[in-house]
């Protein structure tokens, strides 16, 4: 089990106390009306699956309940390190 | 000398023996004797039978990596555990242990046939044999294979036992008592770390325990160990499994080795955080590849020294040694100096130390060097061996009556690969060595390959001059896997050791190949013609040794499997008879039968009463969320379909929820408290969903909406009262809100006081009645749905459940989200396209309403079927096809969602995702079924009180 670091507890707790939110840095469009089908496809589906470096958010959902995004290696399953939602992408 | 048992040697307690049974005779040893070791003390030789030929098997090494001697111990109904090692069972007074996997005794077991049919059962029989015909497999192939080759039987009845668990944290992890892993806890004997220290075994030492010149040492080790207050020691307990940052599984089996368990945990499981990991698993001795090597009798020369030294038993009269390790000489030494003969020393090498020579010729015993055993005389027991040269001259045979092998040594590595440490080929061990860590985890001792056990070559298989396609040398003991099963593997084209493994099944059975690993891998590389490195090695999973499901379970059973949640109202719906069903996690009121009546009589009457007077429904499991703050109307006109900025305080509106691919993921009344609060319903599975996809909207989208958001589905007991006397009833009551419908119009929410306590009152229906939920306070809920109950008596008053309530609203042609459907249904699918606010530029899903396969032709749509019999009720999940008479695989249009008998309507009714439907009214279509085809209409989804005159009231 993982131990994962929550960038607003500031404290590692096992992985059981979060959930895992998909690729992270994936903005949703200000005004989705105006994007074309293949813009509005590529928001919706299309993800990076990363072999090596892959940012993610997670939710301390069973703590603080914060989003929160990490950078984990998806060879090693190592997280790199984790950092509060509106952050810069490390 | 008293049977094989050696006087003065070994730890066992002379003083207290232990009676015990196997295969039904009694047999005695001493406390502190395995079985293993107390019936080999008997004279016992033959502990089973193998998996596929059925040949007869006695013990071939003293640990948990014994492939052969696996017995089951029975304490009694429901306490019966197939597959233990005898090795590893400790004796108490009383134990019943049997062998396996023989008919009808172990001497006599008439599927040793087996072994004589060896040549059509090669490696991949069951892929080559039982192919054809295909529909034979399930009825008779899989069967028979199944009777004839296994292990143990499964348990049949229950485990009475119980299994406990915790957690605990140490800075320091030591991973086998050996004397390297006694050196590392050691270390910090008495520092501030928090250190555990663990090992499988009844007691600490590991291989100290078979040498008398460590004993000393060893008692003084454990005697400053158990001392130290920041050492906490776990004997009889099984590291099983290493996980991502030093995460340890492991197994405390606390009462099998005594004669009154008593009533505590049978095992406990261990959930190990550490700071550092030190791996001291030790080094498992090789077993050598020759004809016979599996006979009674043939074992590891570390086991023999092992039993003789810590156990008190001589494994024979004269065993003699085959060795290819200088290790097995020190064993055979160390033997003859406890004053058992040792008939002869066979070594593979043409060479060898000249201190071992001297040693042999000092005590007499013959050496023949540079030769091989080739052959064991002898079915339950060795009664003798042939060797001959390398060359293949020279055969002859030597009287011998047990055989020690020594091949080598392979350090354990399993949890270290569980860690996603490298490995690293040693040659000169001819063994993989731990290499790059990957977790803050070290091995120590001779797992990390630092031993002093001399030298050795590393021999695939012995030189034999006999057919080599026509003997069985054994690598896998306990899957039956020959090295004639490797080459051919090879022959027939698998170069992958991970594919060779699969085939053969090396390495695969409950051992996971502790001995034969590295001799499959040896032999497929000499058949590759490949060095052993570029072959690779297999991967070790958890667990290190079998372990219970009890142990893994724990108390995640029966009652405690899952939590079952229940509303305040639950007691008095079990005092009124009510028959309940699980929705989600909540155990809900699924009907309330009377008399002897059946399910459909009593929701008959439930619906009856709900139409024609006054119905009392527990709706507390409704997922509720209060959404507050300024932007409160924003947000929720963000996240759902509907507009919601213009509805008024005091006003309800239904509001369906899109994920943003555009599909219905959920629904619910949210009403205006206030300007700034709404009372946000949504489905009973749905809850946690919705408020987890909200809060993912409110932090990552949108952090600039100010915006709480609080789960209080469990702060409200909601009471729905439904029927044209609803208000009648709760008029009676004592309440401060008008309730005329002037006044408390339909949709609408009123804050007051009822029965004297708070209240949220709605006036909402899910059944086309007059119809109120009453949101109290959960603490209250109980006290209120009694006086609600006394106050419907005039009225008949019934408590109706989750069945008539969904009878009930498919009357009305309402959708339950995740019945009707299913996450690909759009609202336009649904038919819920009045919910979409029109002008509306934005909310979560909006763009893909517009997505191309969304506003395609052809996609299911929702409609209502009539069935031509009216008193057929459709089976639910049924499937839909347009021509009953076209040739299987028809083409299906969809299946029906809900169906049920309307008993306002006096005939079934039922919804369905059609393709096409809306273009479909009318149209008769066909459902399939068990027995029949029958046929359907399609209509509207509203079959009762169209116009909603029976709401506005």
């Amino acid at each position: 089990m993982l131990l994962i670091h929550c960038p607003y507890c500031d404290e590692k707790r096992p992985e059981i106390e979060f959930a895992y939110g998909g690729e992270a840095h994936i903005a949703r469009p200000l005004d989705p009306s105006a994007l074309s089908d293949e813009e509005w496809e590529t928001y919706l589906f299309i993800r990076s699956n990363a072999r090596g470096r892959h940012h993610e958010r997670w939710r301390h959902i069973h703590g603080c309940g914060r989003f929160f995004n990490a950078v984990r290696d998806t060879v090693t399953d190592k997280f790199e390190t984790t950092y509060k939602a509106g952050e810069e992408r490390r | 000398m008293s049977g094989y048992r050696v006087t003065g040697a070994g730890r066992v307690d002379r003083a207290r023996t232990v009676a015990f049974t196997f295969d039904g005779q009694t047999y005695q040893g001493y406390e502190g004797d395995t079985l293993a070791s107390a019936l080999l003390a008997s004279g016992v030789t033959l502990f089973g039978r193998s998996f596929k030929y059925h040949r007869p098997r006695g013990v071939m090494a003293a640990g948990v990596e014994d492939a052969n001697a696996l017995v089951s111990v029975t304490r009694g109904p429901g306490r019966f555990t197939p597959n233990l090692r005898a090795t590893a069972v400790e004796i108490y007074e009383g134990l019943e242990a049997s062998s396996q996997n023989r008919w009808p005794s172990l001497k006599t077991d008439m599927l040793a046939v087996n072994d004589r049919l060896g040549m059509f059962f090669p490696a991949g029989f069951y892929n080559k044999t039982f192919m054809w015909p295909r529909s034979f497999w399930e009825k008779l192939y899989e069967p028979t294979i199944r009777k004839m080759a296994g292990l143990g039987n499964s348990p049949t009845e229950i485990d009475p036992d119980h299994y406990t668990a915790a957690y605990v944290h140490c800075d320091l992890l030591v991973v086998g008592a050996g004397r390297a892993g006694l050196e590392a806890a050691l270390a910090e004997a008495g520092s501030d770390k928090r250190v555990i220290l663990i090992d499988e075994q009844n007691e600490l030492g590991g291989w100290a325990l078979s040498d008398p010149d460590q004993a000393q040492w060893l008692a003084q080790s454990v005697a400053t160990l158990t001392a130290a207050a920041n050492v906490r020691i776990l004997t009889r307990c099984t590291a099983f499994g290493f996980y991502h940052d030093n995460f340890v599984g492991a197994v405390e089996r606390l009462t099998d080795h005594l004669a009154q368990p008593g009533s505590g945990a049978r095992e406990k499981l261990w959930r190990i955080r550490a700071g550092e990991v030190v791996l001291a698993q030790g080094a498992i001795e090789r077993p050598l590849v020759f004809e016979g090597n599996d006979t009674p009798g043939v074992m590891l020369a570390s086991a023999a020294r092992t039993w003789l030294y810590r156990y008190g038993v001589a494994i024979g009269r004269r065993p003699a040694l085959m060795a290819s390790h200088d290790s097995g000489w020190q064993d055979a030494f160390a033997m003859a100096a406890g004053g058992v003969t040792i008939s002869a020393i066979v070594d593979v090498r043409d060479t060898v130390d000249d201190a071992l020579l001297r040693q042999a010729a000092d005590l007499g015993i013959a050496v023949h060097l540079g030769s091989s055993v080739i052959g064991v005389s002898g079915r339950h027991k060795v009664t003798g061996v042939e060797i001959a040269a390398n060359s293949g001259t020279g055969r002859k045979r030597i009287a011998c009556d047990a055989l020690m092998m020594a091949g080598g040594w392979t350090p354990t590595l399993h949890l270290w690969s569980h860690s996603k440490g490298t490995i690293a080929w040693d040659e000169s061990l001819g063994a993989y060595v731990p290499d790059k860590a990957n977790e803050n985890v070290r091995c120590a001792g001779a797992c990390s390959g630092q031993m002093d056990l001399g030298t050795g070559v590393v021999v695939p298989a012995l030189p034999t001059p006999k057919d080599a396609s026509r003997i069985k040398a054994f690598v896998d003991f306990q899957n039956d896997v020959t090295a004639k099963d490797i080459g051919l593997a090879v022959r027939e084209g698998f170069k992958s050791i991970e594919h060779v493994k699969r085939y053969t099944t090396n390495g695969m059975a409950t051992d996971q190949g502790k001995t034969s690993n590295i001799n499959g891998l040896q032999l497929a590389a000499t058949a590759l013609g490949r060095p052993v490195v570029d072959v690779g090695l297999t991967t070790f999973r958890p667990p290190y040794t079998p372990q219970t499901f009890g142990a893994l379970a724990g108390h995640a059973k029966d009652a405690l499997f899952q939590a079952t949640r229940k509303t305040g109202i639950d007691g008095w719906a079990q005092d009124n008879g009510a028959v309940f069903e699980p929705v989600s996690q909540w155990r809900r009121a699924w009907y309330f039968p009377q008399d002897g009546e059946d399910m459909h009589a009593a929701v008959n009457r439930e619906c009856r009463a709900v139409r024609e007077s006054v119905g009392i429904f527990d709706a507390s499991t409704l997922g509720k969320i209060e959404v507050v703050g300024p932007d409160a109307a924003e947000f929720l006109n963000r996240m759902y379909t509907n507009p919601w900025k213009m509805l008024e305080p005091g006003r309800c509106r239904y509001g369906l929820l899109l994920r943003e691919d555009g599909f219905i993921t959920d629904d619910g009344v949210a009403g205006r408290i206030s300007p700034n609060r709404f009372h946000v319903t949504t489905t009973t599975g749905g809850a946690a969903r919705v408020l987890a996809m909200m809060e993912d909207y409110l932090q990552t989208e949108w952090p600039d909406l100010d915006v709480w958001l609080t789960s209080t589905t469990e702060q409200w007991s909601v009471i729905a009262l439904q029927g044209p006397r609803a208000r009648d009833v709760l008029s009676a009551l004592d309440t401060d809100i008008d309730l005329s419908p002037e006044a408390f119009p339909h949709m609408s929410v009123r804050l007051g006081q009822i029965c004297g306590v708070p209240v949220r009152l709605f006036r909402v229906s899910f059944t086309g009645e007059l119809g109120f939920e009453i949101n109290v306070p959960a603490e209250y809920g109980p006290a209120v749905w009694k006086q609600i109950v006394a106050a419907g008596q005039p009225y008949g008053i019934t408590p109706y459940g989750t069945e008539t309530m969904h009878v009930l609203r498919a009357e009305k042609g309402y959708i339950i989200v995740g019945q009707d459907t299913d996450g690909t249904v759009t609202p336009m699918d649904a038919g819920l396209n009045w919910a979409i606010g029109k002008k509306k530029k934005d909310f979560v899903g909006k763009r893909s309403l517009a997505r191309p396969d969304i506003v395609a032709p052809g996609r299911k749509h929702l409609v209502g079927l009539l069935t031509e019999d009216p008193s057929l009720v459709l089976e639910e999940g049924a499937q839909i096809v347009a021509d009953p008479a076209q040739p299987v695989p028809m083409t299906m249009l969809g299946h029906v969602t809900s169906s049920y008998w309307s008993e306002a309507l006096g005939r079934s009714i039922a919804f369905a995702l059609v393709a096409g439907g809306q273009e479909r009214m009318d149209e008769t279509l066909h459902i399939p079924m068990p027995g029949a085809v029958h046929k359907a209409q399609v209509s509207g989804m509203v079959f009762f009180d169209p116009e909603g005159a029976r709401i506005n009231v």
